[in-house]
């Protein structure tokens, strides 16, 4: 497979992290979240392509999936080296299985109306942003640099996820019950974004990247105004949450969204494109 | 080129012209730019929202079949140039919506003609897109087609028409680049790539040459549209000049145009050809493609799905503007 060229960062700052053979398992595990849950929301998002309700809406949610796929570039980039087994990011993306795959389930899910797509990229894109913005000051130079690209972007997305979260909440009433029918149907899947398991604690202790419990506080308060403003109410607790995505236990809906991703790598096995 | 068959006023002779008519005429005539607010001759302004509205729509439907390949592109890099790509043409239906609607027509007008059928969008995107190497064929000959007429519309007469071909050639001209990259891959590549580039060449050939229209002979509408600089040249000389630039283009890449009577004539200094099938051609247009329900469908289930969604987003925004005067008032 080819050298993904866009986004690529050409010459790469020294990092004792990516080189750092202890390290690497965990590390390389966090760097596939990281890459996975762009790709995914990337593909669902790049799905709505030509279909969506106004020529803005086209236009801005190309822009979106074409962001997070160059995030998903960068961070697998990243995960290849770090695994050092000669597999770059497409190899990752286009030659793992579903139990390889280690986004977060919230991506996966299926489109939905808009309703459901925005408050989806809400929910994702106020979390993002804040774990974005503790990575630029990573302990590893090159995570930093990812993040700080990364996060203009991501800046963004929430500015406009969110205004269109409030403008839809507060809307008609049409748009105020599909918007808060979108919300409880998302909200099991929240806390997943916030729960820490072995490999969050390895890269958190080498000073990588935060706790993801650490993050909770502010996606609540971001959570919180924007649904205060768009007049939605926030669910209690989620009860049982749904979880499992970050260790490859999927819905569904994964295996298809990568039978349909993965097809002409897996039909032609080693064709270059 | 993504207008077909734009029906144009009757053309008149300069004794029918009023003096407006002449003044406007010699304005033309002179190279000079006619601007929105400027008297126009209703026949203008009327072939030109056709011939805008037309472009516009096929940026829209045309979204479509490359879209079909966004989430199956076979490499992170051929995603976003294909993401890239299909969102610069939704960027292009903007600006030429605007375009129209300097001439007092609004975009959704616009729409609500494009759904019923009222209005039409190229019959090059009722083709369907059946392998990767069609995301190459589109940009190389769909892309390339298109330019040929779009460049020398740059010089067309109305103001906000050109400056928005102008844009829409820069991005035009890359994306035919891509394209062409895509089936320089295929070609090189194994022996089922260049099967699937061959076969996408033998598919879009001809629906690519019908893209610039009927033979002049029989069109009726290209002297006065003509006259009025919307159109600058002729479907056949375009439809020449594409056919001598893209033959070279094949060759270079191993692949057979799929003609029999292609010949390089040394007179006329251009390749003698086919006609592609034109009943085929009036099926198309009358809606009788292979994908114009299914296009047509698509863009009218997105547009009544997303009804909710725009009336949203209209109430608050009423809201909002209501709740700002309240404010003012209560200020003062």
């Amino acid at each position: 497979m080819e050298k993904a060229a866009t986004g690529a960062i050409l010459n790469p700052v020294e990092d004792r992290f990516v080189s750092d053979d202890a390290l690497a398992p965990a590390f390389f595990e966090w760097l596939c979240r990281m890459g996975d849950s762009a790709l995914v929301l990337g593909h669902r998002v790049s799905e709505w392509c030509g279909h969506a309700p106004a020529l803005e809406e086209d236009i801005a949610m190309a822009n979106t999936a074409l962001d997070l796929i160059g995030h998903t570039q960068m961070w697998l980039g990243l995960a290849g080296e770090v695994e050092d087994k000669g597999r770059d990011a497409d190899a990752l993306a286009y030659l793992r299985d579903a139990l390889q795959f280690r986004n977060l389930l919230l991506c996966e899910l299926p489109n939905g109306d808009m309703g459901v797509t925005i408050m989806r990229q809400f929910l994702f894109d106020a979390r993002h942003y804040a774990l974005l913005m503790r990575l630029t000051g990573s302990v590893s130079p090159r995570v930093a640099e990812i993040a700080a690209k990364a996060v203009k972007e991501a800046s963004y997305h929430l500015e406009r996820s969110s205004d269109l979260v409030v403008r839809l909440g507060d809307g008609t009433d049409e748009s105020q019950r599909r918007m808060q029918a979108a919300l409880g149907q998302l909200w099991p899947y929240v806390d997943e974004m916030f729960v820490a398991d072995a490999v969050d604690e390895a890269v958190a202790k080498a000073g990588i990247a935060p706790d993801p419990s650490d993050l909770k506080a502010e996606w609540e308060e971001t959570v919180r105004s924007v649904l205060a403003e768009a007049m939605l109410d926030m669910p209690g607790p989620a009860g049982f949450a749904q979880t499992g995505g970050v260790i490859g236990r999927h819905t569904e809906h994964l295996g298809y969204i990568l039978a349909e991703m993965q097809f002409l790598q897996r039909a032609y096995p080693g064709a270059r494109w | 080129m993504y207008a077909q068959m734009v029906k144009s006023e009757g053309m008149k002779s300069r004794d029918e012209m009023t003096p407006e008519e002449q003044a406007f005429q010699d304005r033309v005539d002179r190279g000079e730019k006619i601007e929105p607010k400027e008297w126009m001759p209703e026949g203008y302004r009327k072939t030109l929202i056709r011939q805008i509205g037309q472009h516009a729509h096929s940026e829209i439907v045309g979204q479509l079949p490359e879209g079909n390949w966004i989430t199956r592109a076979p490499t992170l890099e051929r995603k976003a140039i294909l993401l890239a790509k299909v969102q610069d043409e939704a960027g292009h239906g903007l600006y030429l919506y605007s375009a129209a609607e300097t001439l007092g027509v609004s975009r959704d007008e616009l729409t609500e003609k494009l759904h019923s059928g009222a209005m039409k969008y190229s019959s090059i995107f009722n083709y369907p897109t059946l392998t990767w190497a069609d995301m190459g064929a589109v940009g190389w000959l769909v892309d390339g087609a298109a330019i040929m007429n779009q460049v020398p519309l740059q010089r067309t007469s109305y103001g906000p028409y050109s400056r928005a071909m102008i844009r829409i050639c820069k991005e035009e001209s890359f994306h035919q680049r891509q394209g062409y990259a895509i089936m320089m891959k295929m070609a090189e590549g194994t022996p089922a790539q260049k099967e699937m580039a061959q076969d996408a060449l033998n598919r879009f050939w001809y629906p690519s040459l019908m893209m610039f229209g009927p033979s002049d002979a029989e069109s009726v509408h290209s002297a006065q549209s003509i006259a009025w600089k919307i159109k600058i040249n002729t479907n056949d000389e375009l439809r020449q000049k594409f056919v001598d630039q893209t033959v070279p283009q094949a060759e270079y890449l191993g692949l057979s145009i799929p003609d029999d009577n292609l010949r390089w004539n040394e007179e006329k200094g251009g390749y003698d050809f086919s006609e592609p099938n034109w009943s085929e051609f009036f099926e198309v247009i009358k809606g009788n493609g292979p994908c114009n329900r299914e296009r047509m469908n698509a863009r009218v289930k997105a547009w009544d799905d997303g009804a909710w969604f725009r009336e949203g987003l209209y109430a608050h925004a009423e809201k909002a503007a209501h709740r700002r005067a309240a404010a003012t008032t209560a200020a003062e």
